[in-house]
């Protein structure tokens, strides 16, 4: 299906505009396959922005976001759907709808008018509770959940979708510190178990650095940088991305870059910081 | 502005008068248009600025206290209570004089006030939410009066002007007895502008600053009921007069009801009689009811004001 | 949840409780209406009323059942079931329960162009007529003044209750027009009556139905299930939300006006047909099929209360279901303590 070197999903000189506000600007953008990509920047930086345009909630005003080397927007929407899931950053969850019948929506792009509930429909929700381990409240209703379950949910029925790539909305914008960390466990766990490719959007950088085994850092609608968190998170990329001086050293746990923001004054016995970092920008 | 307007009410009609005559007419019992002045233009006018004002006021009220831009008290279903309740006592209870159905008016207004707070959910309310609690019980309400004129012809015929909203069929003591409401409520909407600014904020802001939230909702809520109670029993109701004028006067005075209000009351009379006027201009040598002139005129602002809004989200 | 499966991969999914709350109701729409096609001022024993159905019945018992009786309730069937499915579709698009299609200026429009050919002088089919063009013409003006990328919920709300306010005055505005003997018949026609429906009312209103109503249920059902859960969501489904929902909107508004061609605006079978099945299957989505029982079960019944209630007076059926609408939004209010969320 795809040609050596050449992505599953890509854009190319993307401008993307809401009602005259231009957000970005001939934007290229590859996400690689098989990896779990993070975006992050500044608030109003065009990530969200970007991620809507490559899930085809919206159309660029120029350039194009190609599916296998296909303009998604000529391909037929349920057609994209088997192949692209999205999550996105808040969905209603009707009333009296319980786990196990939100999950099986996720099964729509593959289901037709006499085709309403295959015994692949079945298995496949099935293992999608499973495997965001949400089995157990198959008859719960999705209004008495907690704020992580009632995401893992809506991260079962992305699943259940059954697509190669997953796009995720800030999975995690309006969860606890430990919330967070299980959904984000939950998603790296299912990259690895299932090699779908993910791209998500996420505000903490200490997490996407965590995480992402491809960071693409964004300001101002343009794209900063690319790459391994190892090789781009230092703190030059963080000051120009979000104007924050840090410095960057290696997480305890994961080895991945952590970064730690400049304290506000210096503390005594704390080691001297750099001149500049003290001056903190306009 | 207001003057103006006043003075072309009194001077429109069915025989146009010209300034001079309406002076004379004003002030010389001997002048051949005395009668007409005195008898139908000189009330009807004075009905006007007061139903105008009383409206005018209360929309800036209920903007205030929903803190929702598209509070009306013709939309919200407050002047239909009203109505239904006016019909009810004419019609069933043969109550006729319009202090008693000024009372009835405002037990309408009152219960159904309370009743879209509530259905429209309370604290929580959006302003679409609020629209549709008050559109529902306008339906309810409408549905009911329409069904009340339906069985009886005689009713249908007294009543299917006065359900339209108008001026027409004004006379002194129609003035002199919805005075004193109107007096009442406007004292005491005037007296919550100033907890309402801090409960803008939201309610435990207003604590804060000391207001009591409850005691100013209750004062509020009473004075719209005295207001809508007597503007509507005393012309039948109307609708947008309550949700424009406070807009228009905003983009002059700033958010602060403590000129808002006021200005309210000032303007809210010069949109009411220039409508009146129009429609006497307009429906020679009948009318169109000051009712259709406003729900027409008005109505289109409203679009205006919804559209013009960037994405309403909940 | 019931799986009927075939041996060549196709397959139906039933939901055991929506299914009975929907037969049932129809099966208590047919006997509410034999009942009410064998009452009135020539009784008729329900047994001979379906003997006559059978075509077994003495002349004037054809007469009275077939050509008088029977159209009227299958008028009154058809009105609440369209309207009750439109009312169904608005308030799932809407995702507000209070959010039917009387509110939003569509029965206003309607009624309009009703009245204006009775200002005119029209016959009773142009009045039809008219409405027809009213609803229609409502509903084109509503959507286009709400779009903006898109038609949205809370603006469509807002723009509908805006055009019910415009459209009221203009009513109020052609009742005066109207000379009196004309404003009587007016009036009737607003309430919303079923007086006098024959089959050259019933059977257009039918065969509309018979394509709208599976176009409805089956095309565009499923798809606005999914968009209950927020457009986002259904996009990513493969939904074309624009689309589906423009389609589901014509579609809607069009039943609304057939149905008041019918009978005129009948107030609030819309609203609380929908919100009644709803109580009733317990189940979540839009519960199209159900709320269609429902509605035709409830005007039949508030038919048969407006003939019998009070007795030497018929009282249209809107009466009866404004009645109706007023209990519904008290009751509303003593549940919505309950943070019932609206």
């Amino acid at each position: 299906m795809t040609e050596s070197g050449v992505t599953r999903l890509r854009g190319e000189g993307l401008t993307l505009a809401y009602d005259q506000r231009t957000i970005t600007r001939d934007l290229d953008v590859t996400i690689p396959d098989n990896s779990f990509t993070v975006i992050i920047g500044p608030n109003a930086c065009g990530k969200s922005t970007l991620l809507r345009a490559l899930s085809r909630m919206l159309k660029p005003s120029t350039g194009t976001v190609l599916l296998d080397g296909n303009d998604i927007h000529r391909r037929p929407a349920k057609q994209v759907a088997r192949i692209l899931g999205l999550l996105p950053q808040s969905s209603i969850a009707p009333d009296g709808i319980t786990v196990a019948e939100l999950v099986s929506r996720g099964r729509y792009p593959h289901q037709g008018l006499l085709r309403q509930w295959s015994p692949d429909d079945e298995r496949v929700v099935a293992e999608s509770m499973r495997a965001t381990g949400v089995q157990e409240l198959a008859d719960r209703l999705v209004d008495e959940l907690s704020g992580g379950q009632r995401q893992r949910v809506w991260i079962a029925m992305a699943l259940a979708q059954e697509t190669p790539l997953l796009l995720l909305d800030e999975p995690t914008t309006y969860l606890d510190i430990a919330h967070q960390i299980e959904i984000l466990d939950l998603c790296a766990h299912l990259h690895e178990e299932q090699g779908s490719t993910m791209v998500a959007v996420l505000h903490d950088l200490n997490h996407a650095a965590r995480y992402a085994t491809h960071l693409i850092a964004m300001r101002d609608g343009e794209l900063v940088a690319a790459g391994q968190p190892r090789e781009i998170v230092t703190a030059e990329l963080v000051e120009r991305v979000f104007g924050l001086p840090c410095r960057v050293i290696e997480d305890p746990e994961t080895g991945a870059p952590l970064v730690i923001p400049a304290a506000r004054r210096r503390r005594p016995g704390a080691p001297a910081l750099a001149a500049g970092a003290l001056a903190f920008p306009a | 502005m207001l003057i103006a307007v006043a003075a072309a009410s009194i001077a429109v009609g069915a025989r146009p008068l010209g300034l001079g005559e309406v002076w004379h007419g004003l002030i010389d019992p001997a002048s051949a248009h005395y009668a007409v002045v005195h008898e139908m233009r000189l009330p009807r006018t004075l009905l006007g600025l007061l139903a105008g004002a009383a409206l005018g006021l209360a929309g800036g009220v209920m903007q205030a206290l929903t803190r929702n831009p598209l509070a009306d008290p013709g939309l919200l279903g407050i002047n239909a209570g009203a109505s239904a309740a006016v019909v009810t006592s004419t019609l069933f209870l043969g109550i006729g004089g319009l202090t008693g159905q000024i009372w009835f008016a405002m037990l309408g207004a009152a219960a159904v006030s309370v009743l879209v707070y509530a259905v429209g959910g309370g604290r929580g309310a959006t302003p679409a939410r609020l629209a549709l609690a008050g559109a529902a019980l306008n339906a309810a309400l409408f549905s009911y009066v329409n069904a009340v004129m339906l069985l009886d012809a005689a009713a249908l015929e007294k009543m299917r002007f006065w359900t339209v909203g108008s001026l027409a069929g004004a006379d002194h003591t129609t003035v002199v007895r919805a005075l004193p409401f109107v007096a009442a409520g406007l004292l005491i909407a005037l007296a919550t502008a100033r907890p309402l600014n801090a409960m803008a904020l939201g309610d435990d802001s207003a604590r804060a600053l000391g207001a009591h939230p409850a005691l100013v909702r209750a004062a509020a809520i009473v004075a719209i009921t005295l207001l809508c109670g007597a503007a509507t029993a005393a012309c039948g109701p109307f609708v947008f007069v309550g949700l424009i004028v406070p807009h228009l006067v905003r983009g002059l005075t700033g958010p602060d009801l403590r000129w808002l209000l006021p200005y309210c009351a000032l303007l809210a009379p010069v949109l009411l009689l220039g409508s009146d006027v129009l429609g006497r201009v307009l429906g020679r040598p009948g009318e169109l009811q000051v009712g259709v002139m406003t729900a027409v005129l008005g109505g289109p602002v409203f679009l205006w004001l919804v559209v013009r809004r960037k994405g309403i989200r909940t | 949840m019931i799986v009927l499966r075939t041996p060549n991969g196709f397959s139906v999914r039933l939901h055991p409780r929506p299914l009975a709350v929907g037969t049932g109701c129809a099966l208590l729409a047919l006997v509410v209406g034999v009942l009410s096609v064998g009452g009135g001022d020539y009784p008729i024993a329900p047994a001979e009323v379906l003997r006559t159905l059978a075509g077994g019945g003495t002349p004037a018992q054809d007469f009275i059942v077939l050509e008088l009786r029977l159209p009227r309730l299958v008028t009154g069937l058809l009105v609440g079931a369209a309207l009750a499915l439109a009312g169904a579709v608005f308030q799932s698009l809407v995702r507000n329960p209070l959010g039917s299609p009387d509110m939003l200026g569509f029965t206003q429009g309607a009624a309009v162009g009703a009245l204006l050919v009775v200002v005119a002088g029209g016959s009773t089919l142009a009045l039809s007529a008219g409405a027809l063009a009213g609803g229609l013409a409502t509903g084109g003006l509503v959507y286009l003044i709400a779009w903006r990328r898109g038609v949205e919920g809370q603006r469509l709300i807002l723009v509908g209750i805006g055009t019910a306010a415009i459209l009221t005055g203009v009513n109020g505005y052609l009742l005066t027009r109207a000379q009196l003997t004309d404003a009587s018949r007016a009036m009737l026609w607003l309430t919303g009556s079923l007086d006098g429906r024959g089959w050259t009312h019933a059977v257009p209103l039918l065969a509309a139905l018979a394509v709208l109503v599976p176009l409805v249920l089956l095309a565009f059902g499923p798809a606005l299930r999914m968009i209950e859960m927020g457009d986002d969501a259904a996009s990513a489904l493969g939904i074309r939300v624009e689309r589906v929902r423009l389609m589901l909107l014509a579609a809607a508004v069009l039943l609304v006006s057939l149905a008041c061609a019918a009978a005129g605006p009948v107030s609030f079978v819309a609203l609380t047909a929908p919100q009644l099945a709803k109580r009733l299957t317990r189940a979540p989505g839009p519960n199209l099929l159900p709320a269609l029982s429902m509605g035709a079960v409830l005007l039949v019944t508030a038919d048969w209360a407006a003939q019998r209630l009070f007795t030497g007076h018929q009282l249209p059926v809107g009466v009866v279901t404004g009645a109706i609408g007023g209990a519904y939004l008290v009751w509303l209010l003593a549940t919505s303590r309950r943070a019932v969320r609206l």
